[in-house]
């Protein structure tokens, strides 16, 4: 329990308004998770953040069955920005916890190589008897400084140590 | 001029047949999904857009847009992304994407990064260290943009040779092209009619279905595979109730859902669909009279060929489904000269 989590969620930008939501549920009967899942519902989870389940809502692993979708956000009346605040709880959570395998290996290969995906040369290869142009190769010296600057770099080697 | 804009790194037969003048000029991102998985997607744009004045300029050395950094680290998403844009500022040329999601984050950073000085002054503290600088020249665009509104429907009539009357199809315009409505600022969300008006151009029809709007839920297969699974199978199954013959997607990831996922779909759901899913440019190449191999059609999971039949009766389907790939391609493009190689 920590009654200032709320504050520490509205300090992200992006995630300002958590506190105006007044529970109407419109984010969760929009959202297209929610319906097929007993346990994902988007005002509930805003709830918790405004009741101070610091552990609860970090810990809970329904914050990465979000798809971005956006609806959330556009039909909310009171301009929480759902979306954005459950990104700033995964971002808190990959902070003070772990993450989902694919993302670890989604930025481990962008920090290799440029990429999301491991382009293989036989791929290469295909576009190239396509007639597609080369698929030019990535600046990886540039992405992985990148990564060093945002501090992705360290995340990613505590989550591999 | 930078040397990449004299010179268009690609080879002739995708753009020797330009007919006609240019009149719009893209830096094209391709994001990485597309040269992973969705080549076809691709092809096709590149078979398409020059023959309607839009002239594609290959981008140099960018990187991953973003998007799957999101979650994890929002500062590292916010400074990827604004990394391509310096390289699109440094060519002074705007981007076009093909996929909805490198649309959505390439646009939406490139928008705060505008109007937010303090998110622009934390991110260019980041780019500092690879001396680049968001400086906020240019804009972002995603193909449905540059279709609808620098192309135009009445081009895209003119440019239609065989209109695809007998075709009854459905469309999936994607989320991210749509919403947050705030940001994106295009077309209705709850009720998306560009894609459908573009579709009509060809001459196809295009009938509407229940949750239109509905995401296709690739953005989480890798947490959770039913989920996206689930809502896949009713979207399909809401396409096939209202007879439709195709759907018809402008994004890799959501053509990902529809097309390769639907074997998978119907073993899990003991249901049958069939339903062949194209990109919006093979739609349209195949009304301008392109060879459906030249529009990579082949590629498709899903068997598009008695599609293809109803539009162009002499066209052989493909000898065997899933068997070698675009080998009439390959064979033409061999002789040509190459341009432009790297």
């Amino acid at each position: 329990m920590d009654p200032t989590f709320k504050y520490e969620v509205s300090a992200v930008p992006g995630a300002e308004n958590v506190m105006v939501c007044f529970q109407c549920g419109t984010c969760t009967a929009s959202c297209p998770i929610a319906r097929f899942t007993a346990s994902y519902r988007p005002n509930r989870l805003i709830h918790m953040i405004q009741l101070g389940l610091r552990e609860r809502v970090l810990a809970n692993d329904d914050i990465w069955l979000c798809t971005t979708c956006f609806t959330c956000i556009d039909r909310c009346p009171q301009d929480v920005g759902l979306a954005n605040i459950v990104r700033a709880i995964r971002n808190l959570s990959v902070h003070e916890r772990d993450m989902p395998d694919v993302y670890k290996a989604l930025a481990s290969t962008i920090r290799d190589t440029g990429y999301a995906y491991v382009i293989t040369a036989s791929r290469l290869k295909r576009r190239d008897e396509r007639g597609l142009p080369p698929l030019p190769k990535a600046d990886v010296d540039t992405v992985a400084k990148l990564f060093e600057a945002t501090g992705l770099s360290k995340t990613l080697d505590r989550e591999e140590a | 001029m930078p040397s990449s804009l004299k010179q268009p790194a690609f080879r002739k037969p995708l753009t020797a047949r330009r007919l006609e003048a240019t009149e719009a000029r893209y830096l094209i991102f391709l994001g990485c999904v597309i040269p992973y998985r969705v080549a076809s997607y691709e092809t096709s744009a590149r078979r398409v857009l020059p023959k309607l004045g839009v002239e594609l300029v290959e981008m140099p050395k960018f990187n991953c847009c973003g998007f799957p950094l999101d979650p994890i680290n929002h500062d590292a998403m916010l400074t990827l992304a604004a990394r391509n844009l310096c390289l699109a500022e440094q060519q002074n040329l705007d981007i076009m994407t093909l996929c909805n999601g490198c649309y959505g984050i390439l646009h939406h950073v490139n928008k705060e990064l505008k109007e937010d000085r303090e998110v622009r002054d934390r991110v260019n503290a980041y780019l500092a260290e690879v001396d680049l600088e968001f400086k906020g020249t240019i804009t972002v665009k995603h193909l449905i943009h540059v279709l609808a509104q620098d192309v135009g429907l009445k081009r895209i009539r003119e440019a239609v040779r065989q209109p695809l009357n007998p075709l009854r199809v459905a469309q999936h315009t994607g989320c991210h092209v749509l919403r947050p409505r705030s940001v994106v600022g295009f077309d209705d969300p709850e009720n998306p009619t560009i894609l459908k008006r573009l579709i009509e151009a060809t001459g196809a029809a295009c009938l509407d279905y229940v949750d239109e709007t509905e995401c296709c839920g690739n953005p989480i297969i890798g947490v959770n595979s039913e989920l996206p699974l689930q809502l896949a199978n009713e979207k399909l199954e809401h396409i096939k109730e209202v007879g439709a013959q195709a759907l018809i997607t402008m994004c890799p990831f959501c053509h990902m859902m529809y097309d390769l996922q639907q074997p998978r779909i119907e073993r899990l759901f003991h249901v049958q669909y069939g339903i062949p899913v194209l990109h919006y440019p093979q739609l349209l190449g195949l009304a301008m009279g392109i060879r459906p191999d030249e529009l990579a059609l082949q590629d498709l999971r899903v068997d598009a060929s008695p599609l293809i039949r109803k539009v162009h009766p002499k066209e052989q389907p493909r000898a065997v489904a899933g068997g070698p790939r675009a080998l009439s391609v390959k064979r033409k493009i061999g002789k040509e000269t190459r341009v432009g190689e790297r």
